[in-house]
């Protein structure tokens, strides 16, 4: 069960606007079926570029009903200009916050919004996928990515899918999210980041954290770990003692060992036996 | 909770039986001694016991109640299966594309982490396997072949029977696991005559309280235990016996056994009449899985181009309680893994309710759902966003052109 707020009740409950405007002056469309949920913006827009009416069709849960609900609300009386500066973060703001997993609900409700505008406007809508496709199972390119990381200030893969869907299918493009991840907060930090870590210096930090908080734990058990060599993001490793013989020596490389490592090294790091 | 509550999701979980409640309160207060224990006031317990694993050996028709293991749920009966394995020359597991978590998972685990090769049997759009498929996929090194009786989510069942036989005959030593989680309490279950080696039940799915569960596992059937410890359970599962638990799940054992009949008809009339009455009057209807190869409480329908936790939000403002393979209700982004395997169009699978019925379930209730599903329906067809294609379904239909 979501926990979802009094104000994403009332609205799935009661949506406002709903519906299709026949003589549109602009129509905006994100999603599809496949990927669960799709949304269809219609505005009225009069002389003055003041939008007097707004209506949407949504095929999706109660907080994608309830994110285009709202968002017609606010978008009644605005002129283009105001309403193109609403985020994401505006709609699920006055919905009083959406679970972190619906996330993507609002960046739909933008997403139609900015397709209508670009329709109001003349531009071609014609299915512009800007950027490279990063995940097959939703369509989510590295642009829509990159844009969504730096509007939320996003810090994890987890987050980009609670915002994108992106990763949420296979999985398979975690990797590629997270290398756009890297770039993007690399970029965020720029100025303030230090210089990336030297190899003797990875090695010292290495070590450091295998001293102090994988090989006392192996140690309990007979068994000792060794640092072999780094080679970009890979970490070659010794197991010694009674883990070496160890029938799930494996999975305390995987699930142990590396874990820790990847809390204080960073997500791409990887932990090899030598 | 003010309003009348209308519980139709018994596939999750189920209102705990009075029989069981009444039978297990004395062993959450007076008699609260350990069945290891030497003396009298804790060793008499053991007696409660036995007496509920004959409850259970009857309801899955065991040919020895020492053939019944009593685990914490249907999950852990299903881990001890797969994890249990014991001979280190055979990697293969056979499954299929549609059990429970419980199954795929560990399946998962031990394809990614203990060397295992795994099958994962396709089925058709009606849910069912392909015999010869079945066949062809076992092998000389098949340690293990894991197959649920009925799936939780459409109900639709599988010949475990027949299909334990023909692995049998084709490779006498591989063991034959069955999920019978969802079958248990709703179709005659008879084990003895069969060639399954280990099946499974939970017992909040059959009116016992969350916490408990079973597995039986043959006599000469070669398992390693998973959960080590004492000697509880003749050293095969450790861990002090969850008493309450195992007396609550044996009277609803018993219960479930004398409600068998009920079951297969009072209960299964009432889940044909709703599913009748739903697709006569939504016209963007349709049931999921085979209508004859399922057990009786459960019907799962999509409802073209809605979604489903909308769908669920609406009917739980009616007091109505249901299910949905829709992806928004999962936490994960993918829909149904179940309907997927089976085709079920995307248009299709985001829109999937499952009813799943009980024997506390009343003909009123029934009539308030069919009444209610169809005003739930139209309001949220008049939000979907594929209108022209509504209505194209609307025109098929009922055969008229607007």
């Amino acid at each position: 069960m979501w926990e979802y707020t009094e104000q994403v009740k009332e609205h799935y409950k009661n949506p406002k606007n709903v519906g299709s405007i026949e003589d549109a002056d602009a129509i905006g469309e994100v999603g599809s079926i496949n990927c669960g949920d799709a949304l269809k913006l219609y505005l009225k827009i009069d002389n003055n570029g003041v939008i007097t009416d707004a209506k949407f069709q949504t095929f999706g849960c109660g907080s994608a009903v309830a994110s285009a609900s709202i968002l017609t609300e606010m978008l009644i009386g605005k002129t283009v200009e105001e309403a193109e500066k609403i985020t994401n973060q505006d709609i699920a703001d006055l919905l009083g916050g959406l679970p972190e997993q619906k996330m993507h609900c609002s960046v739909m409700g933008r997403e139609a919004l900015e397709d209508a505008i670009a329709n109001f406007k003349g531009e071609p809508t014609e299915k512009k996928v800007k950027g490279k496709i990063i995940c097959g199972c939703f369509g989510v390119t590295d642009d829509k990515i990159r844009e969504v990381v730096r509007k939320n200030t996003l810090n994890t893969v987890a987050e980009i899918t609670n915002y994108t869907k992106a990763g949420g299918g296979c999985g398979k493009c975690k990797d590629d999210i997270q290398k756009i991840l890297d770039e993007e907060m690399a970029k965020r930090n720029n100025g303030r980041k230090e210089k990336p870590l030297t190899k003797t210096q990875q090695i010292l930090k290495v070590n450091k954290v295998l001293e102090n908080y994988v090989a006392p734990e192996l140690r309990k058990d007979g068994g000792d770990i060794e640092l072999v060599d780094i080679e970009d993001n890979k970490i070659y490793v010794n197991l010694q003692g009674t883990c070496k013989n160890c029938p799930s020596s494996n999975l305390t490389l995987k699930n142990f060992v590396e874990n820790i490592l990847k809390e204080h090294m960073g997500e791409n790091i990887e932990v090899i036996e030598a | 909770m003010s309003k009348n509550i209308i519980y139709l999701d018994n596939n999750a979980t189920t209102k705990t039986c009075d029989e069981s409640i009444n039978a297990m309160l004395p062993f959450l207060g007076e008699k609260y001694g350990n069945p290891s224990s030497m003396h009298t006031f804790g060793g008499e317990i053991g007696e409660y016991i036995k007496k509920a694993r004959v409850q259970v050996a009857e309801l899955i028709g065991a040919a020895d109640p020492q053939e019944v293991i009593f685990t914490s749920c249907g999950t852990e009966s299903s881990n001890m299966a797969l994890r249990g394995l014991t001979d280190p020359r055979k990697k293969h597991i056979i499954t299929t594309k549609v059990e429970h978590p419980c199954v795929l998972n560990v399946a998962k685990h031990l394809q990614k982490n203990h060397g295992f090769e795994v099958t994962y049997l396709t089925v058709n759009s009606e849910g069912q396997l392909d015999f010869e498929e079945f066949k062809d996929s076992i092998r000389k090194d098949t340690a293990l072949i894991a197959i649920m009786w009925a799936n939780n989510e459409t109900g639709v069942t599988f010949p475990v029977e027949e299909l334990a036989a023909m692995a049998k005959e084709k490779n006498p030593d591989v063991l034959f696991f069955v999920d019978a989680v969802q079958s248990a309490g709703k179709i005659p279950v008879n084990v003895k005559d069969t060639e399954i080696d280990m099946l499974s039940i939970s017992g909040h799915k059959i009116h016992a309280p969350k916490g408990v569960g079973a597995i039986y596992v043959k006599k000469g059937t070669l398992i390693t235990p998973f959960m080590l410890g004492g000697h509880q359970e003749r050293g095969r599962r450790g861990g002090t016996e969850n008493v309450a638990g195992i007396i609550a799940l044996g009277e609803a054992s018993e219960q479930a056994l004398k409600y068998l009949e009920d079951e297969n008809t009072r209960v299964k009339q009432m889940r044909d009449r709703l599913e009748k009455g739903i697709l006569e009057k939504t016209f963007n209807a349709r049931v999921n899985g085979s209508r004859f190869k399922r057990v009786p409480n459960t019907t799962n329908i999509s409802f073209e181009y809605i979604e489903g936790e909308l769908i669920l939000l609406h009917l739980s403002d009616f007091g109505i309680c249901a299910s949905s393979g829709s992806a928004c209700t999962s936490g994960n982004l993918e829909p149904s893994h179940v309907l997927r395997a089976m085709g079920i169009p995307f248009t299709a699978v985001h829109g999937s309710i499952r009813f799943s019925l009980s024997r506390y379930t009343t003909d009123q209730e029934i009539d308030y759902v069919i009444e209610k599903m169809p005003e739930v329906i139209e309001k949220l067809n008049s939000i979907s966003p594929f209108q022209n294609e509504l209505k194209e379904l609307k025109e098929i239909k009922t055969g008229v052109k607007n």
